[in-house]
């Protein structure tokens, strides 16, 4: 009985600390500014300052943040299909074939995922201004994949271990190619790991700061992250921080809903290569 | 992230392709070797062009004064740019900053997140609940994290001064040093914590429910069953999860750009490197950062698995 209580306790601790953040930013966007900036209504529900969905009409109005958003988007789910794409060639071959140079392709993998993205800031950004992809979607996609990369070919190696080969084998003693084999046979047992993996990889996409700021500097690419940093607002001396919250939701909404959808396939990715590699 | 760099295993799944190894290749084999590399050599090209080639670009650039300013004065002047750097009060001081960082969050992340590892573990209602929930934090972008937390510690509106008893209630967090550190550790804690749990769930998961059970026979409270039975056995699983998670901490940026701009010398080295090229214009100067940025994650990437002798492959579980 004493462990069920704690047990309770546990679990409700859990949820505040994961979601206390969210319902904060969440009464936040339902504030007036004049309310926020002068701390009139601190509580969590917002009584007497109540906006409706003011902040969501203004912040949807504003012409920037809905750029940012279709960037974001767009950039995101080319990146995540480019990437999937790519790793799951290369995890096929890590799980399946022996060939010279596996061992580099694993290493060079896993310092990709250690490596400290802002040391590529400088010359990336001298180099984009160059070659002309600085503030350009290309120009995010490009650094996206390859900081995605790792982890897809990771998640994926893991879940083609799984697969029962034997059916690749049939499928070759009938006649298929490996190539063949891999296509007819593999790519759908593999589906649901490739779809973990593109999860894992929007995710990426989608929270990525450092490169946003840097390598854009309009409304042309500038994904969601960097605009919420840069908004303004019309009082510059004075955070908005209803209008900012409101954004904020709008942003969180595709995570929430990703998750409410896949939290099973997220957890199973997440852990997969960690325990079993 | 995940964690392996062991090869796979050419068990006795792969029949009779897993067990040539003649000296001369067979037609067969040297097919396999021919598609193998085909298929890794896109993920390969992607992944250097993007990283190789612009580090090395730094290693270059930073023996150069050169900034944007003036992008014509380009000159050669050696290590200078090193010089300038490491003789920097600034730069130590923001490395120091940047390794208080990583060793509060990574701790404070591993007793949470194991406490909730232990939860999620045990329960056996509402499980898609607390996953859901302990999503959420991770999927967040760190950006979002960043403002709700501020807003959250700042004076004027936000819940924390009141919540704490022992804080006046118009107690400026950002107002100086330590205060505006431990904010922007709070947002970094809450934003990774569900992550790390999630990777100590499934090394708990692989410790032995029988030698708990055995322990607890023998009549072992559950301190003694936690650190001489389950903690020992997930050791591997323990020391990846914090491997990954310092390097990440290591690199903070997001969380001191929203919070505090690196105001009140919060500044971490990524913020440091980032000002230098970005703001300044100093590509130079920031370039010289950049590779001292990169030659010190290496370093605290040796010491943690050369200090607490993380073995990647025991942490597949064999």
């Amino acid at each position: 009985m004493k462990q069920k209580i704690g047990l309770a306790v546990g679990v409700v601790l859990v949820l505040v600390w994961c979601l206390l953040p969210v319902a904060w930013i969440l009464s936040l966007s339902f504030k007036s500014q004049s309310a926020v900036s002068n701390g009139s209504d601190p509580g969590f529900l917002p009584l007497d300052s109540f906006t409706g969905l003011d902040n969501y009409r203004a912040v949807w109005e504003d012409d920037q943040f809905r750029r940012a958003i279709i960037n974001s988007i767009g950039i995101s789910l080319i990146a995540t299909l480019l990437s999937v794409m790519i790793a799951t060639l290369a995890a096929y071959a890590i799980a399946r074939l022996e060939f010279r140079g596996k061992k580099m392709v694993l290493t060079t993998a896993l310092a990709i995922a250690m490596f400290p993205v802002v040391s590529l800031v400088s010359p990336l950004f001298d180099l984009w201004r160059t070659i002309g992809l600085y503030d350009t979607w290309p120009g995010l996609i490009l650094p996206y994949m390859s900081f995605t990369l790792p982890l897809a070919i990771w998640t994926l190696s893991a879940f083609f271990r799984e697969i029962p080969w034997e059916m690749e084998q049939a499928a070759q003693v009938d006649g298929a190619t490996s190539w063949q084999a891999f296509r007819k046979v593999i790519v759908p047992l593999a589906a649901p790991g490739v779809f973990t993996a593109a999860i894992l990889t929007f995710f990426f996409a989608w929270n990525d700061f450092v490169f946003g700021i840097t390598l854009t500097s309009t409304e042309n690419a500038r994904p969601i992250p960097a605009a919420l940093s840069f908004f303004v607002g019309p009082d510059p001396f004075q955070r908005p921080a209803g209008l900012l919250a409101a954004a904020a939701v709008i942003a969180t909404i595709p995570i929430v809903v990703i998750v409410l959808l896949f939290q099973r396939k997220i957890v199973a990715g997440l852990t997969s290569g960690a325990v079993k590699g | 992230m995940t964690t392996t760099v062991a090869t796979p295993e050419t068990d006795a799944t792969k029949g009779p392709k897993g067990k040539r190894t003649p000296p001369q290749l067979t037609e067969r084999a040297r097919h396999e070797n021919n598609l193998g590399r085909r298929l890794v050599a896109p993920a390969v090209v992607v992944m250097l062009v993007v990283t190789a080639f612009p580090i090395l670009r730094a290693l270059w650039l930073s023996f150069y004064s050169y900034s944007l300013t003036a992008p014509e004065e380009r000159e050669f002047i050696g290590i200078s740019n090193y010089v300038t750097a490491l003789t920097d009060q600034l730069f130590w001081r923001d490395i120091g900053i940047t390794v208080l960082y990583m060793v509060v969050t990574v701790a404070f992340e591993l007793v949470i997140g194991f406490a909730f590892a232990l939860v999620m573990h045990r329960v056996i209602f509402a499980r898609g609940l607390i996953r859901t929930s302990i999503l959420i934090p991770y999927g967040i972008i760190t950006v979002v994290s960043g403002f709700a937390w501020q807003f959250a510690f700042t004076y004027q509106n936000g819940f924390v001064n009141g919540w704490l008893p022992f804080i006046d209630a118009d107690f400026n967090w950002f107002g100086d040093t330590v205060p505006a550190v431990i904010a922007i550790m709070v947002s970094e804690i809450w934003k990774t914590t569900p992550f790390m749990s999630l990777l100590l769930l499934a090394g708990l998961a692989q410790v032995s429910e029988d030698m708990v059970e055995a322990a607890k026979v023998d009549g072992a409270t559950w301190w003694q069953r936690m650190w001489k039975v389950v903690i020992p056995n997930m050791r591997a699983a323990i020391m990846v999860a914090v491997l990954f998670r310092a390097l990440d901490a290591y690199r903070i940026f997001d969380n001191i750009f929203v919070m505090t701009a690196g105001a009140q010398g919060t500044e971490s080295i990524s913020f440091l490197t980032y000002r230098q090229s970005i703001e300044q214009f100093q590509l130079g100067m920031g370039s010289a950062l950049a590779v001292l940025l990169f030659l010190s994650v290496l370093l605290v990437a040796f010491l943690i698995v050369k200090l607490f002798r993380v073995d990647l492959a025991q942490a597949r579980g064999e």
